[in-house]
């Protein structure tokens, strides 16, 4: 009942959104925008005639691949990268390069190197998630207070013990962020990258609505669908930063 | 008693924006095997610069710190320092905090030890709580229980209860000196509060203001439990204060 109540306003927003574009709709007299109830019934069709779920489970796919791999690439370099000074001298600059390139800009190589099956947007998912994470992770092992590495030393542990004992959960709470921001961008990435060169998933979906007799009706849906699942992806990485190993971060 | 720990003539500097820093300048004292030493001083004197030399943390510029006649230039579990701003692991439980510093030793083995150390302490019942869960009095006790754990030699303590509210820090002042004569170690205290000294400590050295040296050095003849209202205690106060700077029979 409280949450309810503290969700009001969102949702108060969000009606009158849909009621001025229904609204305009009719009074444009548009023949090509929807309106909100026939995206309603455009989504319905895409659900009854079961491409809806095919589009959506390719989407996700990729991003778990892409994704996936990004973390298992990402989280160690980080702690390397954070924990050894010539690691970050070394493969910093190079990073700060290549952040800022949006993954848009690699579609024309993603294509030439890996063709334009699923690969292609998991290469760019990829790229597009794995700095984000590196980042963090670097900065975590960086920030990690210096009382607690100077107990650890005095107390004579193995190397060993002082990273699985004192650097990994110090950062770990970074690398759930990490890997928020990064889940987030690779959702992003992979709606982009379907749009140029597949025959599955939302983002194919959105642009063959198009191209196939301007259904608008399945173009919004879609955008609407991509808004939701973005937003469960979100939830979901949140229900990390609940559990035990990191909560202690968030406890003040 | 033999002695523990001697300093020979230690100097300690830094570098700083405007030009060399010196911060310790030709310390010598000595401390015996298993003595209550306090050093008191005014702040920014180098306490903690020279309570880190001690540990190891620091070396010295120029003369020698010796333990057991050698020299440990690094630190190790046989020496342990309480800091003042504490450092539980946050993302550990008490237990796994206490059995930190046993690492490599058999895990059920290092429980039980860990478990006896949280009671004595007083931590009994609170060995599954993460250190967010406890209050800052027990966080201290937390963290003398895993010096403890290890069995150290000497315990290096830099201003442990000065965060602590009047009340808590009195009555863990009485829980140190309950937990000392069950387990005799060598301490060394640094305070600026010239009443927690004469209540704990055995002999009380004055620090002199940066850079520091060793300005007078008093005995404390008092058996325990001490009060400190007694005319001793209140003589010896006065005579510490004097040398700090303060004359409070002038004032």
């Amino acid at each position: 009942m409280h949450r309810l109540r503290a969700a009001l306003p969102s949702l108060a927003v969000i009606a009158v959104l849909i009621a001025v574009w229904w609204a305009a709709v009719i009074a444009t007299g548009s023949l090509i925008f929807p309106t909100p109830w026939a995206v309603v019934t455009g989504t319905w069709e895409l659900i009854e005639n079961g491409t809806l779920w095919q589009h959506i489970s390719a989407s996700l796919m990729r991003v778990l691949i892409g994704f996936g791999l990004a973390a298992c690439v990402a989280v160690p370099l980080g702690l390397w990268m954070g924990w050894v000074r010539g690691a970050y001298r070394m493969l910093n600059p190079l990073f700060q390069i290549l952040r800022p390139i949006s993954p848009i800009a690699w579609i024309p190589i993603a294509i030439l190197w890996f063709g334009v099956g699923d690969a292609s947007p998991i290469y760019l998912i990829f790229i597009s998630s794995v700095f984000p994470m590196v980042v963090q992770t670097t900065v975590g092992v960086h920030t990690i207070e210096k009382r607690y590495l100077r107990a650890a030393e005095n107390f004579g542990v193995s190397r060993r013990t002082l990273f699985t004992r004192v650097v990994i959960p110090a950062v770990l709470p970074q690398i759930v962020v990490g890997m928020r921001i990064g889940l987030g961008v690779a959702w992003l990435v992979v709606v982009a990258a379907e749009m140029i060169a597949l025959h599955s998933g939302l983002g194919y979906m959105i642009m063959d609505s198009r191209n196939a007799g301007n259904r608008y009706d399945l173009v919004v849906a879609g955008m609407i669908i991509i808004g939701l699942i973005g937003l469960s992806l979100d939830g979901l990485m949140r229900l990390l930063e609940g559990m035990r190993w990191v909560r202690w971060r968030y406890a003040h | 008693m033999r002695t523990k720990i001697e300093v020979r003539e230690v100097a300690k500097g830094f570098a700083s924006d405007q030009g060399r820093l010196d911060v310790i300048e030709s310390v010598s004292f000595s401390v015996r095997e298993g003595e209550f030493v306090a050093i008191v001083g005014p702040s920014g004197c180098g306490k903690t610069t020279l309570l880190n030399l001690l540990a190891g943390f620091l070396r010295p510029d120029a003369g020698v710190v010796l333990i057991d006649g050698a020299p440990r230039p690094r630190p190790d579990a046989r020496g342990i320092l309480i800091s003042q701003q504490g450092s539980v692991f946050p993302w550990l439980t008490v237990r796994e905090n206490l059995m930190f510093g046993l690492n490599g030793r058999a895990p059920a083995k290092t429980a039980a030890i860990a478990d006896h150390y949280a009671d004595i302490v007083g931590l009994k019942g609170f060995e599954d709580s993460y250190p967010h869960e406890l209050s800052g009095g027990m966080l201290k006790r937390a963290e003398l229980a895993r010096a403890l754990v290890v069995k150290p030699e000497t315990l290096y303590m830099d201003e442990p209860f000065s965060a602590l509210d009047a009340l808590l820090s009195l009555r863990m002042r009485s829980e140190l000196l309950r937990i000392l004569a069950q387990e005799r170690h060598t301490v060394l205290l640094i305070t600026h509060d010239v009443e927690e000294a004469i209540h704990l400590a055995d002999r009380i050295l004055v620090l002199s203001e940066r850079p520091a040296r060793v300005r007078a050095a008093f005995d404390v003849p008092l058996s325990h439990p001490r009060r400190l209202a007694s005319a001793a205690a209140q003589e010896l106060r006065i005579a510490v204060l004097r040398e700090l700077g303060v004359d409070e029979a002038a004032g």
